[in-house]
């Protein structure tokens, strides 16, 4: 049995905030990020890019980016408009959703590329 | 032409076998198993049990022939051979819908399995499915909010829920329990809860405990910047009472509140579940008193028609066993509950215990809530077994942590992420699972110490309500 540990958050450590699914994880590298949106992509659900400044990260109205990629199935264009949110907001969160259109909600939605926290 | 009357006892095989019927799509369908008492046939048995289930009494009666009986009554059209058992026969039984005041559960359950049950000329009776017709489905409220509201209203997207039962369940103050609820909501959980029995006892009254866990909600979610939430449980001696401690819950900003829907009744369960729907709050359903009713083979009414029954009623969550646990679930047959509580048309499929087709039409489901003796080395398995649309909950799996609440909540977090991203990767994760937690670990001393902490624990016993099947 190793030493009994303290559980690191508070309020005032922006390092506590959190953005939901795999945000428990380490950061997603570009190889698990591939592997999510070909998931996204074989569950037949839309993929759809949102971001936002992290401060207002608990709304649930994130910023578009453009719109959901309506029957995209090309992983690097998927990529590439990501990568590209990304690019134009270097210091927003970035998630990726999937929009399942037959139960009318997000099949899954995860922040791929983290800002930093607030 | 009309019928005479003629006073005394007829065999009720004449009036109510009628193995030539075919169902209508409107008539509510039962499956009994039943054992009839020795020299009794299998017809009569059956018949019995539609008469005394509907229409019939002991007696002819001359009031009968005031009323067209015949299209009234319950008839029983087929019987089958129970699987294993060489007493035991399925009669199968329609009913008119008239016989069923709408929206009101209480009622077909009166019919179906009120005095019936302790009828002599069966041994032994136990309803083992229903069919319930989309005409009398849409006469029911059902889950007040159901899984996409839930999910949108909670923000949980591409995963199970992650959820605790704050434990010891009973001898807690308001604000030690509070406690406890924080350090859960803190360290990743989406949900803690009120054990079943948590009603408003004198070491901790309701009223104190609602404020001191919506103080831990606030807090825990200004922290991690996640939603979080913790079931009411508003479970209360009168429905005045529950309905006030309801009223207060939403006062103090609370996304759901729970309710046990067995002990209370269906009565209360039907009102507080429109009551949510009303309000927009979410509704947690524990099924305490479930095993009296349900675990015994031959008596009583099988778990299916029991979640049936609470999805008309009102739910939007209902404890379903978790396969792998320390309470009674046989797999297949559990992932046939499943399927009717989260699908909008389950097919027969005898090999999942599912005697007919169901349509629950526009009805929302409801999440299963896998819960009882499970931690993170089931974690892989559950996420198999149940997908994302579920509730997951460990209780001492998470508070028995070495290092507290938070730690514990963390470790679930992270293995139940690190299952799902291997789960979309393609990975098999009942094959795969000690590899995959292994490797989250690294990143993740909580979970790291969690999995040293539970390697051994096992719960292999055999389960007592298994699926018929032959024996020879």
């Amino acid at each position: 049995m190793s030493e009994m540990q303290d559980y690191h958050s508070s309020l005032s450590d922006p390092s506590s905030r959190k953005f939901e699914t795999f945000s428990y994880l380490q950061e997603l590298d570009p190889g698990q990020i591939r592997r999510q949106v070909e998931y996204i992509v074989r569950r037949g659900w839309n993929p759809a890019v949102e971001h936002t400044e992290p401060e207002n990260a608990f709304d649930h109205y994130w910023y578009m980016w453009k719109l959901p990629l309506f029957g995209e199935a090309d992983v690097d264009r998927i990529l590439a408009e990501a990568e590209a949110c990304h690019k134009a907001h270097p210091n927003h969160h970035v998630r990726l959703i999937g929009y399942d259109n037959y139960k009318q909600s997000q099949g899954t939605a995860m922040v791929i590329y983290r800002g930093p926290t607030v | 032409m009309a019928k005479t009357y003629n006073a005394g006892v007829k065999e009720y095989r004449e009036t109510y076998w009628m193995p030539d019927y075919t169902p209508k799509e409107s008539d509510f369908l039962a499956c009994f198993k039943v054992v009839p008492q020795a020299g009794v046939p299998r017809e009569e048995a059956a018949a019995a049990v539609a008469a005394e289930s509907s229409t019939g009494t002991w007696t002819t009666v001359w009031t009968d022939l005031l009323t067209d009986l015949d299209y009234y009554k319950g008839r029983a059209y087929a019987i089958e051979d129970v699987p294993g058992d060489d007493e035991a026969f399925y009669a199968f039984i329609a009913y008119p819908l008239d016989l069923f005041e709408e929206g009101s559960v209480v009622n077909v359950l009166t019919s179906l399995v009120g005095n019936v049950f302790g009828f002599k000329a069966v041994r032994s009776l136990r309803l083992e499915d229903v069919r319930i017709p989309v005409a009398f489905v849409v006469t029911c409220g059902g889950p007040p909010n159901g899984i996409q509201v839930e999910r949108d209203k909670m923000n949980k997207y591409g995963r199970a829920l992650l959820g605790c039962t704050i434990k010891p369940k009973l001898g807690l103050s308001a604000k030690n329990y509070g406690r406890a609820v924080y350090e859960c909501l803190r360290g990743g959980l989406d949900f803690t809860k009120d054990d079943e029995n948590v009603n408003s006892q004198p070491f901790m009254r309701w009223r104190q405990r609602f404020e001191f866990v919506a103080e831990a909600i606030h807090k825990a979610e200004a922290e991690t910047g996640e939603r979080k939430g913790h079931y009411l449980n508003v479970t209360a001696p009168t429905p005045e009472a529950m309905y006030e401690r309801a009223e207060f819950a939403k006062e103090l900003g609370m996304p759901i509140i729970m309710h046990d829907y067995l002990t209370a009744g269906f009565t209360a369960n039907t009102g507080l579940a429109n009551w949510c729907r009303r309000n927009g709050m979410l509704l947690h359903i524990h099924r305490a008193m479930h095993a009296v009713i349900d675990r015994n083979p031959r008596h009583g009414i099988h778990f299916r028609v029991l979640a049936k029954m609470l999805r008309l009623s009102g739910g939007d969550h209902l404890h379903s066993g978790t396969v792998v646990g320390k309470l009674e679930g046989d797999r297949a047959a559990t992932l046939g509950w499943i399927d009717l509580m989260r699908e909008r048309y389950v097919k027969e499929d005898r090999s999942r215990g599912i005697f007919f087709d169901q349509d629950w039409a526009y009805m929302p489901g409801l999440l299963p809530v896998a819960s009882g003796g499970i931690h993170v080395w089931h974690m892989p398995a559950l996420v198999s077994i149940f997908g994302d649309d579920s509730v997951l909950q460990f209780g001492g799996g998470t508070l028995g942590h070495p290092w507290g609440n938070a730690a514990g909540a963390a470790a679930n977090r992270v293995a139940l992420e690190a299952c799902t991203q291997a789960r979309n990767e393609g990975r098999e994760l009942e094959k795969e699972g000690k590899e995959i937690l292994t490797d989250a670990a690294k990143a993740s001393p909580e979970l790291k110490m969690a999995m040293e902490t539970w390697k051994e624990i096992k719960f292999e016993f055999d389960t007592v309500d298994k699926l018929d099947v032959a024996h020879r």
